[in-house]
């Protein structure tokens, strides 16, 4: 039981920012969750939210004019966030794997897909030169390639986008990582190919007992695959909470808000909102505290105050002053 | 697939695409064939260019000033004296007559004679390609060698002493006409600090050139296992070639660079570096094969500068390559060895882009199976 109560990830107060021409940028400003063995957990917010930002500064691959300026990032007990680069590389691809959108582009044009996941095995496990090919195609049978011993000589623009990503979570998984993080894993694919690849990862993941994060724009993905959803707005993790709970109780108005841009529950096309306003210029010197604040409508003079969390139902954390009123009956 | 032939003023552009076509089909069951099927389609590509090279040349020679006759016959010759030269070189017929001619005379490997010389071109040309090949290929794999880290470098460290250094370097190099930096090396080198023999061609005249095996100095020398030679030629080769290189270093080293930024940039090497891959496999392996893809095209086009500019430097370092033979040639108006030249370079950048499309081939999959 004592398993169940370390969080394989804990992120706590992570801030990052980047300084760009126009001044420098908070992307991210006090984010902080925590991800249980097993368990998996969706970051759902618009484009720009800071979503992406947030994984590739826990795997230390931000670009140059990133740096994080406070937090603490626990995975596993082990300090990610002051690691050293050779440390994190060690750990990159083997215990903490991501898949990209856009898979056509996230390969190598130019290298035959066997050999990019070889390139991995390689790096990362005790197997020699004669056994990595069948370690290889075992890793491209089990993304339920056809044909993975003559798929393992293609080159990425041989395949379809659908096959390119199945051959990105087969790079991802063939170092077997306690946490796969798929970054908008289905961005770029037909909807049917949509569906194939998140059943993929649902099945592949629950086998072998990984903790899964899904980063996508689409609540209505995260809310069919994942068992907690965070929302994340402007660099700031706003609202997170069980799945089902979100969907039936959302508290944080921007949740709300985009609940209600989603066509679940939408009898007609003139039921689905928008959500207001356009995310905040994250280089503003007088970003209010709560970054929502001025797409709000709930606004209080309170809102003015340091954000703050609290816990306002069973492991459902809310950033609001005034958060929308429960209707939920259970 | 008939041609409509029904406009006379599409009619040539028609027969044209006609033929296209017929060299099309002709060459696409080649693509079955992989490897040597990708190096026959590259050469079936490669004739149009030789056919409109062969063409230019002999309109662009004819379209020189100057009569050759009237300077064979020589100053004091009479009007008829002038006249019977002309006839003797056949220059008073007509173009396409004498085209036909220079055709006929091709197929035979005749590049004419020299009537200054009165040598055949085609030997004299032979007799000096090698040493402006050794210059100018020596001058390639010189900036080549140098350019590529220190493109490299500078795209890692972007902002840094070294990037820095490859824009002074970049510049100064593009701005100094060869010839004057042939000169002040030599000025320096040889004149001030005696580091470097005299420019005076590809060997010392106490020395006896090595048996003509390649025709490269270098090569040859080492072949007959001659040091103490294979230094000497080297020694003499070294300033004309940094000359050339310094010129080209430029080029090469800013496209190394921007592609090498555009590369570092990508998706697929920040998909390498979440996997965790180590940094010189990502910069060498991943990044930089995908970088080289523009520079090899770079080094295409450097290549046709170096074999322009070398025509100066083999004047300034004497060097006895074909640059400075055309050169004197072309001063004579001696036609023969202008065109035998151009078409000899012509030949040869052909033959280069060649080489280029198959790096192509070896670096770049989707180049040797779609195309």
């Amino acid at each position: 039981m004592t398993e169940h109560r370390v969080p394989l990830l804990k992120v706590d107060n992570l801030h990052v920012q980047f300084s760009t021409r126009r001044g420098i940028a908070r992307v991210l400003d006090g984010v902080s969750f925590h991800l249980d063995r097993g368990e998996t957990l969706g970051i759902v917010g618009e484009s720009g939210s800071g979503k992406s930002v947030l994984f590739l500064a826990l795997l230390g691959i931000l670009e140059g004019n990133a740096s994080i300026t406070q937090g603490s990032a626990q995975f596993g007990g082990f300090e990610l966030l002051r690691a050293s680069q050779s440390e994190l590389a060690n750990l990159r691809g083997r215990e903490l794997a991501m898949v990209f959108q856009n898979p056509r582009a996230a390969l190598n044009p130019i290298r035959r897909v066997g050999q990019q996941i070889e390139d991995i095995l390689l790096r990362h496990s005790a197997v020699t030169r004669s056994a990595v090919r069948a370690r290889a195609i075992d890793a491209l049978r089990q993304v339920q390639i056809n044909d993975p011993e003559a798929r393992y000589h293609a080159y990425p623009f041989e395949l379809s986008g659908g096959q390119c990503q199945r051959v990105m979570i087969a790079m991802a998984l063939a170092c077997r990582p306690a946490l796969l993080i798929a970054d908008e894993p289905t961005t770029g694919l037909d909807v049917t190919t949509q569906a194939a690849i998140m059943a993929l990862i649902r099945d592949l993941t629950k086998v072998r007992q990984m903790a899964t994060i899904l980063v996508t724009h689409d609540l209505g993905l995260a809310g069919e695959s994942c068992d907690r959803i965070a929302v994340m707005h402007a660099g700031h993790l706003v609202e997170i909470a069980p799945t089902a709970r979100l969907f039936s109780a959302p508290r944080h108005p921007y949740t709300a808000k985009l609940l209600a841009c989603t066509a679940y529950g939408a009898e007609s096309i003139e039921d689905l909102a928008s959500v207001p306003g356009q995310l905040p210029n994250l280089t503003r010197a007088d970003l209010p505290p709560c970054r929502f604040s001025e797409r709000c409508n709930r606004q209080l003079a309170a809102c003015a105050l340091p954000l703050a969390y609290q816990e306002i139902g069973p492991a459902h954390w809310v950033a609001c002053c005034n958060p929308e009123r429960a209707e939920e009956a259970a | 697939m008939k041609p409509s032939l029904d406009t006379h003023s599409d009619m040539a552009g028609t027969v044209w695409a006609a033929w296209r076509d017929r060299l099309a089909r002709l060459i696409r069951p080649l693509r079955r064939l992989g490897w040597l099927g990708f190096l026959l389609r590259r050469l079936a590509g490669a004739l149009p260019s030789l056919c409109g090279v062969i063409v230019v040349t002999f309109i662009l020679t004819r379209a020189l000033p100057g009569d050759p006759a009237a300077y064979f016959a020589g100053p004091a010759a009479s009007q008829s004296a002038v006249e019977e030269v002309r006839h003797a070189l056949g220059l008073d017929r007509s173009l396409l007559v004498q085209f036909g001619l220079y055709l006929q005379d091709l197929a035979h490997w005749d590049l004419g004679r020299s009537v200054s010389s009165g040598q055949p071109v085609a030997s004299d040309l032979l007799a000096r390609l090698p040493a402006s090949l050794e210059l100018t290929v020596t001058a390639l794999l010189l900036a080549t060698l140098t350019a590529l880290p220190l493109g490299v470098l500078a795209a890692t460290r972007p902002g840094s002493l070294v990037d820095h250094l490859c824009r002074i370097v970049a510049t100064a190099g593009v701005s100094l006409p060869t010839f004057f930096t042939g000169l002040l090396l030599s000025f320096i080198f040889y004149y001030l600090l005696g580091w470097a023999p005299a420019p005076t061609g590809r060997l010392d005249p106490t020395f006896e050139p090595p048996a003509t095996l390649t025709g490269f100095y270098l090569i040859d020398s080492l072949l007959a296992g001659d040091g103490e030679l294979f230094f000497a030629c080297l020694g003499q080769l070294i300033l004309p070639a940094v000359t050339l290189a310094l010129f080209v270093i430029a080029p090469i080293a800013r496209m190394t660079r921007a592609s090498m930024l555009g590369v570092l940039s990508s998706d697929f090497v920040r998909t390498a570096r979440a996997s965790g891959l180590s940094r010189p496999r990502i910069l060498y392996v991943y990044a930089l094969r995908n970088a080289l893809l523009p520079v090899l095209t770079t080094l295409g086009m450097v290549f046709s500068f170096l074999l322009g500019s070398s025509i100066l430097v083999e004047k300034v370092f004497a060097w006895p390559g074909v640059g400075s033979y055309a050169l004197e040639a072309l001063i004579a108006s001696d036609y023969a060895p202008v065109q035998g030249f151009v078409l000899a370079l012509a030949v040869l950048y052909l033959l280069l882009n060649l080489l280029i499309d198959i790096a192509y081939g070896v670096v770049d999959p989707r180049v040797r199976l779609e195309a």
